[in-house]
């Protein structure tokens, strides 16, 4: 008797163990309240062996719903929104429980939340923010990196809309609504969805749970968290602390915009859609400055194009080139420099890697037009030897012309 | 019929042609002779140019000289050209050496050693490497390939490795 | 006595040379309507020639490994004096050589130049073509660009399916699973050794048979009634007319249209669209990619192989079918096939470039 105790115990525990009276009732049922049944299969915290009573309360053990679902069990139905972030913190917020599934896990989102635009909303009774649930799903949450996540990269900005470009719920907040669509037109999102999934979305500059759009002064710093050297010579520059001055934001944005963030050109530094042009008049020597950098980097991106086609037409002919194409990339790397030089706004600085790019320039297209003059003294080349050919293939024809005169080297048939 | 009424069918002439064809063969064996020389000359010219081995004898590709061993301090790199792309050798100290690919596996800008973290940084995004190559911070997804360095003498050599 | 003369007197007394002058002295050439088609020996033998010279001068500077094949051919083509000319050479007078012994071929078909005593003759031929487009195959790697590199891989696979041996095949083309470093090796030993031996015996023996057995009239001519021309010095001079010309071809290709470099080959970048074989293998590829994967309980690529098999082993065996009890040729029969031959191998090779 004893040992088969022992033996079923595990059995009959193991079962117990894996019974979830939750689901198994609710998948039965109908409408919204079978709903969460169904989706939490595809939940992350199923995955881990929980259910639905570790967030709701109740007993999963038990067939009688009476206690499934009573208040002495913990059971708290649908909780309100503004418990949510309570709630999920209960587990989310604790070291020790969050080290039995990921000791890596951050464990500070609550903290994080409770400094944010939302947090503090919803703090002060707000029920329209966003809570945990309005961004990672509820019942079917899954990992960030799992591509149908709502948080997922490729997803992101499509969840933060959701909320942020709806002109009527944004309208008691005064905030517009045009951030998505903007976005949408940006190289950050053009570089996610050519696969760079370490390309800023909302959360990369604005931050996830701590939601805040960046301050002022730390425009800079946010966007030279990648784009270090653009930031240093910003900082270092004069329009720092006159952009900072600004009202309605300053730093980057006041040029590049803020999620509108188109590839640059020079067409930004001079001509009709310059940025430079809305606060220096033509002819200061702000405007001058702007016009020279201009200038030099249209300069020095015409004379690598320009050696660039001289070279593929020598390609063209069949010429070894590839050489002198792989160096033009270096030439490549210098306007890129000088680009970024132009953010010191001083031209002396842009001076140099213009002047190494334009050598690249030179030394690529004598390349290309050795290359050119080669395929010509080929073709000479040719020309002469055909002609020597052509005055031994004439020599033969004459001389077979007068050997068979007389009608010799034929044998006339017998016959 | 030759102008001097001569058919050139007699025996004694048969085969030798009209008279006045004697300067006319010799045109044609210069003619024959000349253009045959002329047109193996232009054959045999390209082909003993061909044989005569350029001033650079090896394409670099698996190995390339990478300067001396002076030229480079301790804790300093600088950009050699391999093949045709950019590698990155390191001096780390007196006797260590590193090298790797100078390609940036983000968006292929050329990385740069940075002395003052010890660390290989691409200007770009701020992508960041460790001295094996690995990515230590930013968007690069996969680390930098290592080459081999080996001194002969003063000679510092990059190679693949095997 | 001449110089000349004293010297030839000289050679002939040790090497019995007027033994040779004799036969060459007695060999003649039929005239006729189709007289032309038989310069395309010649010239396919002096293309041969060609590649051999070039060939030689390449492997001056070629280094069969895939570390440095690629940069070799590279080398070649930028750094070495004239190296363009010698490699382009090389690659186009290997595509001429193949397409003028495909007409040699063809106009022996037409001509029913196979019928007796020529069979042997034309059973070298047959072999030799094999070794032929077996140096194009094998050559074609050698650059170890992105294309040949592909283009062996999808052949290698191909004649893996062939049945039973198919899997033993591919393993010793390849020198290994895969096309690599070992593929590169052997290929390498098959172009500029094997090959080569077999090619110059075979060729010996083909030449040797033409000597022998003389130049065949075709059947709709009378043999006793046509005239002939003599080799020496007649023919012989047409001939060297058409070899310079064929020069002077081969070296305007090379300089209007010097032979491509390609990218060095990346065996884990996926195969670049379009991929297919040089064009003298096009039309069984082309057939190939045709026949669905199972024909009954066949696997379609078997079927396919063994179709191409079966085709050349009757082709081959031309004088025994094509010729009648008598030992005359059966001429509408052969001409018929020959003319359906060249029509699916031209309609397959176009539609295997643009499809």
């Amino acid at each position: 008797m004893k040992t088969l105790l022992v033996v079923l115990a595990p059995v009959v525990l193991f079962a117990q163990a894996a019974k979830d009276t939750c689901v198994e009732c609710h998948t039965v049922m109908d409408g919204a309240i079978q709903r969460p049944a169904l989706l939490i299969k595809d939940d992350i915290h199923t995955a881990n062996g929980l259910s639905c009573s570790d967030c709701h309360g109740g007993d999963r053990t038990s067939d009688d719903p009476t206690v499934a679902m009573s208040r002495a069990k913990g059971f708290v139905g649908k909780p309100k929104r503004t418990a949510i972030p309570q709630l999920c913190a209960k587990c989310h917020a604790s070291p020790d429980y969050m080290r039995r599934f990921r000791p890596q896990q951050r464990v500070d989102q609550f903290e994080l939340y409770k400094t944010s635009v939302h947090g503090k909303l919803l703090a002060s009774g707000d029920e329209n923010v966003a809570t945990c649930i309005d961004c990672h799903s509820v019942h079917d949450i899954r990992a960030v990196k799992d591509a149908m996540a709502p948080v997922h990269p490729l997803r992101l900005p499509d969840t933060c809309g959701r909320c942020h470009g709806d002109a009527q719920k944004m309208a008691k907040y005064g905030i517009p609504t045009n951030q998505l669509e903007h976005y949408r037109t940006s190289v950050h999102w053009a570089a996610l969805k050519n696969g760079d999934l370490s390309a800023p979305t909302c959360a990369s500059c604005h931050g996830n749970h701590g939601a805040k759009p960046p301050q002022v002064e730390s425009v800079a710093a946010v966007c030279g968290s990648c784009h270090v050297l653009f930031a240093q010579l910003y900082e270092k520059s004069v329009h720092q602390p006159i952009f900072s001055a600004a009202s309605g934001g300053g730093g980057c944005i006041v040029c590049h915009s803020n999620h509108a963030i188109h590839q640059p050109s020079t067409a930004m530094l001079a001509g009709p859609q310059a940025v430079c042009s809305n606060c220096h008049e033509p002819g200061t020597p702000g405007a001058k400055t702007a016009q020279q950098m201009a200038q030099w980097l249209d300069g020095l991106d015409a004379a690598l194009k320009h050696s660039e086609a001289v070279l593929a037409s020598a390609d063209k002919y069949g010429m070894e080139v590839s050489e002198a194409q792989v160096r033009l990339g270096d030439g490549r790397e210098n306007l890129v420099k000088a680009r970024l030089a132009m953010h010191a706004f001083q031209p002396e600085e842009m001076h140099k890697p213009i002047e190494a790019g334009m050598a690249v320039a030179g030394e690529t297209l004598r390349a290309g037009q050795a290359a050119l003059h080669d395929k010509d003294v080929r073709r000479i080349g040719l020309a002469i030897s055909v002609f020597f050919i052509a005055i031994t293939v004439v020599a033969l024809l004459l001389v077979i012309r007068r050997l068979e005169a007389n009608g010799s080297g034929y044998i006339e048939p017998s016959i | 019929m030759a102008s001097n009424g001569c058919s050139g069918e007699c025996a004694g002439c048969k085969g030798a042609g009209a008279p006045g064809s004697e300067s006319r063969r010799t045109m044609l064996s210069w003619l024959l002779g000349g253009g045959a020389f002329a047109s193996m000359a232009s054959f045999l010219y390209p082909v003993i140019r061909f044989l005569n081995p350029p001033a650079v004898t090896e394409a670099a590709v698996n190995e390339v000289d990478a300067g001396k061993v002076q030229d480079l301090k301790p804790n300093s790199g600088k950009i050699v050209k391999f093949g045709n792309k950019p590698a990155l050798l390191v001096r780390v100290s007196d006797t260590e050496w590193k090298a790797f690919s100078a390609v940036c596996t983000h968006l292929n800008c050329t990385v740069q050693y940075r002395d003052s973290t010890r660390q290989i940084w691409c200007a770009c995004h701020n992508g960041t490497y460790d001295m094996s190559g690995r990515v230590v911070s930013g968007p690069p997804p996969n680390p930098l390939e290592e080459y081999a360095v080996n001194l002969r003498g003063d000679e510092v050599v990059i190679s693949r490795r095997a | 006595m001449t110089m000349n003369g004293k010297a030839m007197h000289w050679l002939d007394e040790r090497l019995g040379l007027s033994a040779i002058r004799e036969v060459a002295a007695h060999k003649t050439v039929p005239v006729h309507s189709a007289t032309r088609w038989y310069y395309f020996g010649g010239i396919t033998l002096f293309l041969f020639g060609v590649q051999v010279v070039t060939g030689i001068l390449l492997m001056f500077y070629y280094r069969p490994t895939t570390a440095e094949g690629f940069e070799s051919v590279r080398f070649i083509m930028t750094r070495v004096e004239f190296g363009w000319l010698i490699r382009s050479i090389h690659s186009w007078s290997a595509n001429l050589m193949i397409f003028v012994a495909f007409v040699h071929m063809f106009s022996v078909v037409f001509t029913h130049a196979y019928r007796p005593p020529r069979e042997l003759t034309w059973a070298s031929g047959i072999v030799l073509l094999g070794l032929l487009l077996g140096f194009g195959f094998s050559g074609y790697l050698l650059p170890w660009n992105q294309i040949s590199y592909f283009a062996t891989k999808v052949g290698a696979d191909v004649a893996g399916s062939t049945p039973v041996i198919g899997g033993t095949i591919a393993r010793i083309l390849r020198g290994g699973e895969d096309v690599g470093a070992a593929t590169l090796t052997r290929f390498f030993a098959l172009h500029v050794m094997v090959l080569p031996i077999l090619t110059a015996g075979l060729i010996v023996v083909h030449v040797l048979l033409v000597q022998k057995n003389g130049m065949s009239t075709p059947p709709w001519i009378s043999a006793a009634r046509v005239r002939q021309m003599k080799f020496f010095p007649n023919f012989f001079l047409r001939e060297a007319m058409v070899w310079y010309g064929a020069l002077a071809v081969l070296g305007a290709l090379a300089a209007i249209f010097p032979w491509e470099l390609g990218e060095k080959a990346d065996p884990f970048a996926s195969a670049p669209k379009g991929i297919r074989p040089e064009w003298y293998f096009l039309a069984q590829f082309y057939t190939l990619k045709l026949i669905p994967s199972h024909v009954w309980i066949i696997e379609g690529e078997l079927l396919g192989i063994l179709g191409f098999g079966l085709l050349a082993v009757c082709w081959a065996l031309l004088p025994v079918w094509g010729v009648n009890r008598a030992g005359e040729a059966r001429t509408r029969l052969v001409s018929g096939a020959g003319i359906f031959l060249i029509a699916y191998l031209a309609i397959f090779t176009y539609l295997g470039y643009v499809k």
